[in-house]
Order: structure tokens, then sequence, then C-alpha cells
């Protein structure tokens, strides 16, 4: 098999539209009823992810702000499903200027995407799956500004960082863009080489990561950050969204595959033992360190071996898989217990030390373990190639983004109010009654 | 009358009821309050960072008693609520006089409406 071949297998998500290709097409695609039956059930796991996510976030916050998480996350699922039908899939997968995005024009509010095959299932299915991944990155980030950001700012911020940094980074994993030379080669990639990113370790990880950490530096600590921040108000809310997200990954990596295949199946198997793996060893290292294991730490090991098999699950093996999680889970444990105190940034839920480095850790390693490209320095170098990309490119945007909405907006709430909690101030509500 | 007010370990709660009831003192309101003591309350560690002087849930009784019950009262959240031969943490006992006592259903006062 050619090294083309090879790569366009194992980038298999990098799916171009047929409306801007149909005359390359040799064949008339065709849809299977087994590839789009799965694919309607992964789309549907993947948005579960999102509710998932809000239930892991909010049992780690106070009680007084629990609510603001969870309406946070549910506004992303209406927000950007929105932005995503009038521009945002167009943006990421319509025709590409440049390699940088896509043309907003091939795809506004779902132009030409419609039942007919998109590979073997229909393309109003790809957008739709697609969709659901647009909705869970700039979630993601809600955990680095949680208990302090007000609401109106987190809706602009999330809404343009969608559009600014979310569009650009899937443009150029899946959607014909920079992380893939092509026949000719672009000022990021060779010819005929590409980075592997099969469900979106930079897109989606690292991108959230990094744009997490910017946030958590712009906006600046809690009050009462570091000492005197209360425990999670609810940690059995954070396992059932731990639970929520480990089988709605089943989904996301999985259906990366666009296909009821055996690499699905194997992607679905070597994430279940990545975010095994990770649990473990997150658990084992706290038992031997602070000498008592924590379901805190199983959890967050867990999500950090999801993280770190999202790029690699078309790619790796079992035992590849095996090697992810365990250095999934020591380096999220370092930079959220030794290198976020030691930096000192509140980022309140750990989403780059967990989502950006685990991440980080995921998509270079890859290059390493792939066994269907070839493994090794050079492809590990491409890998890095495309994640040093995403960090400069999302963490100068996000950056920028930032102190726009402060300048206009205003991204923090009072500093009473935070004290007062954002349910009540934001939202006028309260999580939890107390008498009846 | 007096008012007896108790801070004890929420483990030992069974117990101190348990003797209570020996005691023949079957009236008490119980709540979960937070506290600490001279100690500051103990260190926990969530995901790696330490946090000092934490209050931890204690657990409060509150009993009226007319006057011969007083040291029977006492006596019983003593022997209920220690943990060992006494430890850190084991609480403390409250005695305040009380003023006024009503019998909601009866309108009954004093001595006859704390009743045990």
């Amino acid at each position: 098999m050619t090294k083309l071949k090879k790569l366009l297998m194992s980038s298999a998500l990098c799916l171009l539209p047929l409306a801007a290709f149909a005359e390359e097409v040799a064949a008339p695609a065709v849809i299977s009823a087994g590839d789009t039956a799965w694919m309607i059930v992964a789309t549907a796991l993947v948005l579960l992810m999102t509710p998932g996510l809000a239930f892991f976030y909010g049992g780690l916050v106070r009680r007084k702000n629990v609510l603001s998480v969870l309406m946070q996350c549910f506004m992303c699922m209406c927000l950007m499903t929105v932005l995503w039908v009038v521009v945002g899939y167009s943006l990421c997968f319509g025709e590409s200027r440049g390699g940088f995005i896509g043309s907003p024009g091939t795809h506004f509010l779902f132009k030409d995407v419609g039942i007919d095959a998109n590979g073997t299932i229909p393309h109003i299915l790809f957008a739709a799956f697609q969709g659901m991944f647009a909705i869970i990155t700039p979630a993601l980030i809600i955990g680095a500004f949680a208990e302090r950001m007000k609401f109106s700012a987190f809706l602009v911020f999330s809404a343009l960082w969608l559009l600014v940094c979310y569009a650009p980074l899937c443009h150029w994993a899946w959607g014909g863009g920079y992380f893939h030379g092509g026949e000719s080669g672009n000022f990021l990639m060779a010819a005929e080489t590409g980075a592997i990113d099969f469900a979106g370790g930079t897109v989606v990880h690292i991108n959230a990561g990094i744009a997490a950490l910017m946030a958590a530096i712009v906006l600046g600590k809690r009050q009462g950050y570091p000492n005197k921040i209360s425990p999670p108000h609810n940690l059995p809310f954070a396992v059932l969204g731990a639970g929520l997200l480990w089988v709605g990954w089943f989904g996301f990596n999985a259906g990366s595959q666009l296909a009821a295949d055996g690499v699905a199946a194997r992607a679905l198997m070597v994430t279940h033992v990545c975010a095994a793996t990770a649990g473990l060893v997150w658990a084992l290292i706290e038992w031997i360190k602070d000498g008592k294991p924590t379901v805190l730490g199983v959890i967050s090991g867990v999500v950090a071996g999801l993280v770190a098999i999202t790029p690699a699950c078309g790619d790796a093996s079992v035992g590849g898989a095996l090697i992810l999680g365990v250095g999934g889970a020591v380096i999220a444990y370092i930079f959220v217990t030794v290198v976020k105190p030691m930096l000192g940034y509140d980022d309140s839920l750990d989403v780059w030390g967990i989502h950006g480095m685990a991440g980080v850790w995921g998509a270079i390693a890859i290059g390493f373990l792939t066994i269907e490209g070839d493994p090794g320095a050079a492809q590990a170098w491409i890998q890095a190639k495309s994640v040093i990309a995403t960090i400069i490119y999302t963490g100068i945007v996000s950056f920028v983004l930032l102190k726009l909405v402060d300048l206009v907006f205003g991204l923090r709430v009072e500093e009473r109010n935070e004290l007062v909690g954002l349910d009540r101030v934001d939202h006028a509500e309260t999580a939890y009654t107390v008498l009846d | 009358m007096k008012y007896i007010v108790a801070i004890i370990q929420p483990d030992r709660l069974d117990e101190v009821l348990d003797e209570l009831d020996k005691a023949e003192v079957h009236l008490v309101t119980v709540t979960q309050v937070m506290g600490r003591g001279n100690q500051r309350g103990l260190a926990q560690v969530y995901r790696g960072h330490k946090e000092v002087g934490s209050l931890l849930r204690k657990v409060k009784l509150e009993i009226a008693v007319n006057e011969e019950f007083v040291d029977k009262a006492v006596g019983a959240i003593k022997s209920g609520a220690k943990v060992d031969a006494g430890s850190i943490g084991d609480g403390k006992i409250f005695v305040l006089d009380l003023q006024e006592c009503y019998r909601i259903r009866t309108g009954e006062t004093g001595t006859a409406a704390i009743g045990a």
C-alpha cells in the first residue's frame, strides 16, 4: 500500500464534502445501512457527553455555582448548534480558503447538506456528528473560568471562539486544511504527509485546553484561591458525569471512523483500555503519594486517559493504549498537582492540565505508536508540528478574544457577586432547596 | 429547667442516644453542624491540593431537661460520646439556664411541659 493510501486510512476522518469534489470521485457513493445506524447512535452518544461534562464539572464546583455550570453547558448545546447550522459547518468543511478555513458560503444554513451520501452515510448525518464535537469543545473551556465568569461574556466569547478557533482547527485537521500536505504540501506539512488526529486530540482537547489556560490567566484567580476554596460540593455528580463521558466517548472515538467496521471496533476497545489504565494509574499514584486513592483521582485519571487516546484511537493497538493510559495519567497528574500550584494560575477544573496536556501527550505519542502509518521520529515530528500550531494559534487568538470581550462586556462578575454565587446573581435560581 | 447543648462526633450519635434512653431521657433534637476545635480541623486533599483549617462534620444535640435529669443526661452523653479513654474531637457539653418551656399541644408550661 502506498504511503498516501496509508495516510488517508489513518486520518479517515478527513472526509471532504461531496459538493466540492463531485467531479473527482470516480464511483457514486452508496449509503450503508449499518454505517448509518451506527453513526446515528454515535452522534447521540457524543451529544450525551455534554450533559455528562456538565455534571462532571457541576459536581466539582461549589453548590452556589452548580447551576451556572449546568447552564453554560446547556447553552453550548443550544447556541453552538444554531451557529453550526448557520455557518459553523461551512467554516469547517466548506470549500477550503487556502487551507486556513472553509468558505462560509459553501454550506451556509446547511446548503447542499442533504440526505445523499457523503462516504457511506448521509451528508447531513456527517454534519450532525461533527456538530456534536462543535458543542462539547467550547463547553470544555467552562472548567477554567468556572465560578467567576459573567454569563453574557461567556456566551459572546464561546460563540466567537467557535468561529475563530474551533472552525480553523477543525478545518486544518479534517476539512482539507494545513495539517495535511496533500499532493503539493503546504507551509506546515510536506506533500503526502499529514498529522494523525483521529477524533480530535488537537481540534478538541489541546484547542480547548490552551484556550482554558488563557482564560485562567486573563480572568485571574477566584477569590480565596488557593487556600480558601471549598471542596467539590457533590462528588457523586462528578462521578456520574465521568461515567456518561466514558460511555459517550465510545461515540466520540469509535464514531470518528464514520463506519461500522473493524477500525471502529478497535477504536472502541483501545479507548476503553486507555481510560481504564489511566484511572488505575492515577489512583495508584495518589495511594502512594498521599496515602489514599480518591474517587476524584480515579475519574480525573479516566478522563485523562480518554483524552490521550482521542487522537490515537484509529491507529493504536491495545498495547499502545496501555502506554498512552499510563502516560496520560502521569502527565496530567503532574500538571494538575505540581505545575499548576507552582505557577499559580487558577484553572479551576484543570482543563489545561487534563485535556490540554493529556491531549499533547496522546497527539505526539501516537507518532511512535501508530500501527496504521509509519511509527517513528518522523511521524512524531509531524504530530508535534500540528500540536505546536494548535497551541500557538489558539493561544494567541483566544487571548486576544478574551481581552476584546473583557473590554466590551467585562469578563468577571463583581467581587461581591462572586461570593454570593453565580446561580443567584446570573440566573436568579437556587439549585437545592433547604427545608423542602 | 436547663437546656443542654452537646457537640459530638457524628459516629457516636447512636451510642449517645442509647445511653440517653437508658437514663430515661427520651426527648432530643439533633442537627448536623460543621465545626472545629483548637486543632483547626484536619487537612483534606483534593487533586493534590491540600486544604488546611477546614471545618469538620459534627452532630449537635439539644435537650430541655428538668433539674433532676441534668446530671443523668450529661453523664449519658459523656459515656456515649467518648472514644476509648478520650480522644481529641470527642466534643463539648454546654448547660444553659432555660427560662420557659411551652407544650404546644396542651398549653402546659414549666417543668410539666418539659415532660421528662
